[in-house]
This record gives structure tokens, C-alpha cells and sequence, in this order.
């Protein structure tokens, strides 16, 4: 068996014994630094925007569904099941698909509809990223198929940045089958480093903290 | 190098689009890397260096554990690992699962594994389509060409090339643009994910503590094909390893900013497993097939382990002089540059290109830049010393052995050396624009010497040798 045959090469290159203990990996190394709530929203805002992300800054989910719905200007768009858009009573505006649970009819949707509007798990101020958890909430294709991707995000869930999410979620795998950490919107610079967005992924993305 | 990387040097040297291509492509990466690791952006860059090494060395020196930690946990979320000990075992077991599923479309996001493997080929031979969706490859794979470059694939070409190829194998009308261009490419490539049965992708790093792989990318395309096709098979070298979920904080750093100079790549997938109960989307079916292929060989290597620390993100190619003079196609393997010059030999044996590790000024700048600290001088003159010792194993280098053995013989007599150097001069035209052997009857020209002064000559004497000033004093 390969399996057997390539880890037998592996100990006998090492010079290990099967089931020899390993001594311990070097500490890990995460540093937190305390950045004040306001000097994160400013600094995740700044991110997005150098990235060409629209950002907005919702005062309350009223605001939050108003600026969704200048936005969506009559596009078509499909929502997540997270609660907090039904909370702003964005699953409720004209055109918004929402609710829908079956694999096979999400897709057919977000490969047609010009909007994909989620949640957000998280969010990384230092770098300006959105973290998305796969879960029945939140699927995976409404922030990849639609061309266009608007997120929500909790401000309390708003992380100075990587190190902090790996301390709060030292195992991601625990909780999901597939986390995804989103920086600004799908780009490539392939064809003579030229810079174009919305290659595969969304071109536009526009981020509102509530 | 051997006469068919001898005329692809040649013909690079002489392609002026091509040099200024090469040049402003590996100049930009290197600006934009040097912007990212300043103190005010990256703090602590060096130490994240020398503990990325650390993490580096303890996995590898204790692989066989972690790549059982790993093997547990990716079936713990109910996915398969599959462990294959060459190319031939990566076709044998997709093309076996594509029969048994009924699958014909195959999509596949940016992978050097399977690049080294030559999968696309393989399974085209079987008739399956196999698709690559990252643009850059996508234009590689339309023009059957190798990546020119770890991370910058088709770096070597033009807009007017792009759009010449997009005709020819597409049939849609010239398209100068590369905004259009690329929007070309997104229509035929997503109807593809939509259908493709099996999503192929690589792995940046494999993640013993939650059986995960980890994928960094700017386009999408990735995302779509481990996420879209009902089957995901993420093909990785053993080496990808790393212990635990929260060592990204420090290899995610360093990946994106040295390859690239984005502190954080667009998407970073983390994926564990097939999609699980309630959620929505996502493949029904995980693998993970763990690549040998060499890498044991190297690993029994105590003094050029390391070469396994590599995370592929391209800086020691990008800062490379001799890279940015030859480009990415003159090299013997598709791993190209001062990693490509090291690994090319391990993988494939000394013998199959002896001359690569001497294709180097050994100045040290892939050491320098490398995020993951590995010695790549040192290496190459390990290298080095393991193609003399096979020469001389066998015999071929006994022309070159008698050459040092005058040499020395000389060195260890000074009226000889002091004859042999006004000899040398007596020969020398008075000015000779600096090809004086050259400029010698083609008699007398060392037939040995030919390949190295095709690239270089000796300087024109001086009038009087260093003795004779001494004497004159």
C-alpha cells in the first residue's frame, strides 16, 4: 500500500520509529495588540478602500438596509440566511432572494444575480478582511458567483487581525468545513501585471459596519 | 548547459521585449515586496523569518508524525487521504475516481505539484478534460507552455500575444484589451466550473492539528474549484506540512508579502473535510492526495533537508540576477530560479543537468529574501561538489583533472609561471577589444575552452607583467 510505503520512506529518511514521539513544535507565536474600537473601523475602512472596495459606516441597521438598497439601485440579489440582514430587514427589500437552503437552486440563483449580500464572521481591521464561515447561514457561493458582494458586519465582531482570529479560533476546522478570509475584491495582474478586478470572484465589493 | 537550454538562454538574451518583459515583471515583485516588509507595515519580519524556519525544520524533522496527525484529522472530518509515491499514482487515482463518479470535466486552480507531475497531460491522455482556470495559467495551458514563473506563470507574455492565442484557440474576435481579454476568459472559464465534476487544486499548507488545507489567491478561481465541483482533490507534497492552525499567523505573513507583497492574499481558504450536515454548499467528496516523488530522497539529506522548507512564493526568482537575464524557460524543470536550481538536482539526480548548479554568481540574494531562511548558496555549492564526485566517478572529467594538475604544477614553480605568462602575452594582440583567446587562430584555440568563451575571454595583458614593475622599482 502507498500509504504504508510512503511513510516508511519518510521514518527511514528521518531515522524515526514508528509511534516515536515528537518533542515540542516552537511556541506559537501570536501577538495581540489592543486597538481602541474606533481606530479599528477607521483603519478596516482605509483597507478595503486602497483595495477598491466601497466601505460604509451604518449607524444603526435602519441606515444599514437603506445603504444596501442605494446599492442593490433595482439589481437583483441574493441574500444569506444570516440574521442579522433579516435583523435590518434587508431579506425583505424588493428583489432580494432569501431563505434558500437547497445546494442546486442557490446556484442556479448566484450564477445569474448581480448581488450577493452576507454576513460576515468576522473582520480584520488590520488588513481590511472579511472572514466567512460556510455554515447554513452563510453559504459559500453568495460571496463568489454574483459579480457584485455586499457584507455585513457586527462591529463587535470587528478583530484588530490575523493573530487575534487565531487566538479566538485556534482550530477552524472544528466549526466549519471551509473558512474563507476575504481581502478586497477578486483581482489579477497575469496578462503584463495589469491589474483587473472581478476576474472569477466579485469585481465590486461594498462592506457596511453596523 | 545542455545545447537545447544553451539556444533558450540564447534566444532570451537576444529578445529585447522578452528581457524588458522579465525585468520590469521581477522588478515590480521586488518593489512591491521591499514596500511590504518595512518596519511600519511588518515589525517584525525578521523574526517571523527565523521562526518560520524553526517551524520549518521541526516539521520536517519529524514528518512522518505530523503526516499521521494529519491523515487522522482530515478523516476525522470525513475526508480521504491519499498517499501516492510518484506521478503515475496521482493519474492512477484520479483517473480510477473519474471512471467510477462518471466524470469527464476536470477544473484545476494554480498548482506546481501537479505541474510537476505533468497531471494535465496525463489525464488528457485518458481523454478527460482537465481545465486550468487561473488566468495566467489558463494562457499557459492554451499555448502549451510551461509557467514561466512560480507565482507570475505567464510573465513572459505580451497583450498582442494573449489576444493572437485567444483567436486561434477560442475563435473570438482579436482583443487587444486586457481588461476584455480577461473578461473572455471569466465567460468560457465559468461555464466550466459550473460543470466541471471534479474541482483539481494544490495546497500552500497543509495543517496537521485540523487536516486542512490551505489555499492563498487573488482570483477566485480557486475558491470556485475546491467549492463548485461535488469533488475536491487538493494534490501536495509531503513538505506542505505545517503543525498547527495557528502557525498561519506567522507563514501567511511571510507568503503573501514575499510573493506578491500583499500582507494578505485576496482569498485564504482554510477547508477541512467535505461540507458537513447543514451546510449549503461545498463538495461532497474531500481528498487529499500527499505527493512523495522525490521528496524522501531529499529528506534523507541531513544537509540539504531544507531545500523542503520552500513555500513557493517566488522571491529568491524574482531577485535572481541570473533568473532575470535567462527567465523562467531556460531552466532544465518547471521549478525555475535559485529554488528551481536546487531542487531540479535532488529531484531529478546531479546528472540531469550538471550545469545548473554552477549557473549562479552565488550572491546570495534568494538567501536573503527567502522567507523561510533556506541556504540556497550553500546548497548550490553542495551541489556542486556531488557533480564533481560523479564526474570523477565516472572518469568524465579527466581532461579538466589534468588541466588543474598543470595548473598546480605551475602554480609551484615561478620561473615557469613567470615563462608561461610572457608566452601568454607574446600572443596577445596590443588591443584586442576584449576578446584576445578569441581573437587566436581557431588552431589554436582550446577546443575544451570553446563553450566558455563563447560567453567570455580573457582581458588584453598589460604591457609589463607584475614581476617585472617589481624588478623595475
Amino acid at each position: 500500500m502507498s500509504r504504508d510505503h510512503v511513510l516508511h520512506k519518510v521514518r527511514t529518511a528521518l531515522g524515526r520509529s514508528v509511534g516515536q514521539p515528537v518533542e515540542e513544535p516552537p511556541p506559537v507565536r501570536l501577538s495581540m495588540d489592543e486597538v481602541a474600537i474606533e481606530a479599528r473601523i477607521e483603519c478596516f475602512r482605509a483597507r478595503i478602500e486602497a483595495l477598491g472596495g466601497k466601505t460604509h459606516r451604518a449607524e444603526s441597521m435602519d441606515d444599514a438596509c437603506n445603504y444596501v438598497a442605494r446599492v442593490l439601485n433595482g439589481r437583483s440579489a441574493v441574500a444569506s440566511n444570516s440574521a442579522l440582514l433579516r435583523q435590518c430587514g434587508i431579506t425583505a427589500l424588493a428583489g432580494v432572494e432569501s431563505g434558500i437552503t437547497d445546494r442546486a437552486r442557490l446556484r442556479a440563483l448566484c450564477s445569474t444575480t448581480a448581488c450577493g449580500i452576507t454576513g460576515a464572521n468576522y473582520a480584520l481591521a488590520d488588513t481590511g478582511t472579511l472572514v466567512m464561515l460556510a455554515s447554513v447561514q452563510e453559504a459559500r457561493m453568495i460571496s463568489l458567483l454574483p459579480p457584485v458582494h455586499i457584507a455585513l458586519v457586527d462591529r463587535e465582531r470587528l478583530l484588530t487581525g490575523l493573530d487575534e482570529l487565531l487566538t479566538i479560533l485556534p482550530r477552524p476546522a472544528d466549526e466549519t468545513s471551509s473558512m474563507v478570509l476575504i481581502t478586497g475584491p477578486s483581482r489579477t495582474a497575469d496578462i503584463e501585471q495589469i491589474l483587473v478586478r472581478g476576474v472569477h470572484g466579485p469585481g465590486e465589493i461594498h462592506v457596511v459596519v453596523v | 548547459m545542455s545545447a537545447v537550454f544553451d539556444d533558450k538562454i540564447q534566444t532570451t538574451l537576444a529578445d529585447g521585449k522578452l528581457q524588458l518583459a522579465i525585468y520590469t515583471a521581477t522588478g515590480r515583485l521586488i518593489e512591491k515586496r521591499r514596500k511590504a516588509i518595512m518596519p511600519e507595515g511588518c515589525p517584525d519580519y525578521q523574526e517571523l523569518r527565523t521562526h518560520a524556519n524553526a517551524v520549518k525544520r521541526h516539521t520536517i524533522d519529524h514528518l512522518d508524525y505530523y503526516l499521521e496527525e494529519f491523515a487522522r484529522n482530515v478523516e476525522a472530518h470525513g475526508g480521504k487521504v491519499v498517499f501516492c509515491k510518484d506521478g503515475q499514482d496521482v493519474a492512477d487515482f484520479v483517473l480510477r475516481l473519474a471512471k467510477e463518479r462518471g466524470a469527464t470535466l476536470i477544473v484545476k486552480s494554480k498548482s506546481m505539484t501537479t505541474e510537476e507531475v505533468d497531471l494535465n497531460e496525463r489525464l488528457e491522455h485518458h481523454h478527460l478534460e482537465s481545465v486550468e482556470t487561473d488566468l495566467g495559467e489558463y494562457i499557459i495551458q492554451l499555448a502549451h507552455e510551461r509557467p514561466y514563473h512560480i507565482v507570475a506563470p505567464a510573465l513572459h507574455k505580451t497583450r498582442e500575444q494573449v489576444a493572437d492565442l485567444l483567436t486561434d484557440k477560442l475563435g473570438v474576435a482579436r482583443e487587444t484589451v486586457i481588461e476584455k481579454q480577461t473578461m473572455i476568459a471569466r465567460a468560457v472559464l465559468r461555464e466550466k466550473f459550473l460543470s466541471a465534476d471534479i474541482g483539481v487544486s494544490g495546497a500552500n499548507f497543509l495543517v496537521a492539528d485540523s487536516g486542512a488545507v490551505v489555499l492563498v489567491e487573488n482570483e477566485g478561481n480557486a475558491r470556485l474549484t475546491t467549492s463548485a465541483p461535488k469533488i475536491h482533490i487538493a494534490v501536495a507534497g509531503i513538505e506542505k506540512m505545517i503543525p498547527r492552525a495557528q502557525d498561519l499567523g506567522v507563514f501567511l505573513k511571510l507568503l503573501g508579502r514575499s510573493a506578491t507583497g500583499q500582507p494578505l492574499t485576496v482569498y485564504t481558504s482554510f477547508l477541512s473535510g467535505p461540507r458537513r450536515g447543514d451546510e449549503i454548499d461545498g463538495p461532497d467528496e474531500f481528498y487529499v492526495v500527499l505527493l512523495d516523488n522525490g521528496r524522501t530522497k531529499v529528506l534523507a539529506d541531513r544537509e540539504k533537508r531544507e531545500s523542503l522548507y520552500c513555500i513557493r512564493c517566488g522571491a529568491c526568482l524574482n531577485h535572481c540576477p541570473v533568473y532575470r537575464k535567462i527567465g523562467g524557460h531556460s531552466f532544465p524543470w518547471i521549478y525555475s530560479g535559485p529554488i528551481g536550481a536546487i531542487l531540479t538536482p535532488q529531484f531529478l539526480g546531479v546528472n540531469h543537468e550538471p550545469a545548473l548548479p554552477f549557473a549562479s554568481s552565488l550572491c546570495g540574494a534568494c538567501a536573503e529574501v527567502c522567507p523561510v531562511k533556506i541556504d540556497i548558496p550553500k546548497i548550490l555549492l553542495e551541489l556542486r561538489s556531488e557533480v564533481k564526485e560523479a564526474e570523477q566517478r565516472q572518469g568524465a572529467n579527466r581532461l579538466e583533472r589534468i588541466a588543474f594538475r598543470i595548473w598546480a604544477w605551475v602554480m609551484r614553480h615561478p620561473r615557469v609561471y613567470e615563462l608561461a605568462g610572457m608566452a601568454a602575452a607574446s600572443l596577445a594582440p596590443a588591443t584586442d577589444g576584449g576578446a584576445w583567446v578569441r581573437s587566436l587562430r581557431t588552431a589554436i584555440q582550446p577546443t575544451p575552452l570553446r563553450a566558455w568563451l563563447s560567453q567570455r575571454d580573457l582581458p588584453p595583458s598589460p604591457p609589463k607583467s607584475f614581476r617585472q614593475m617589481w624588478r623595475e622599482r
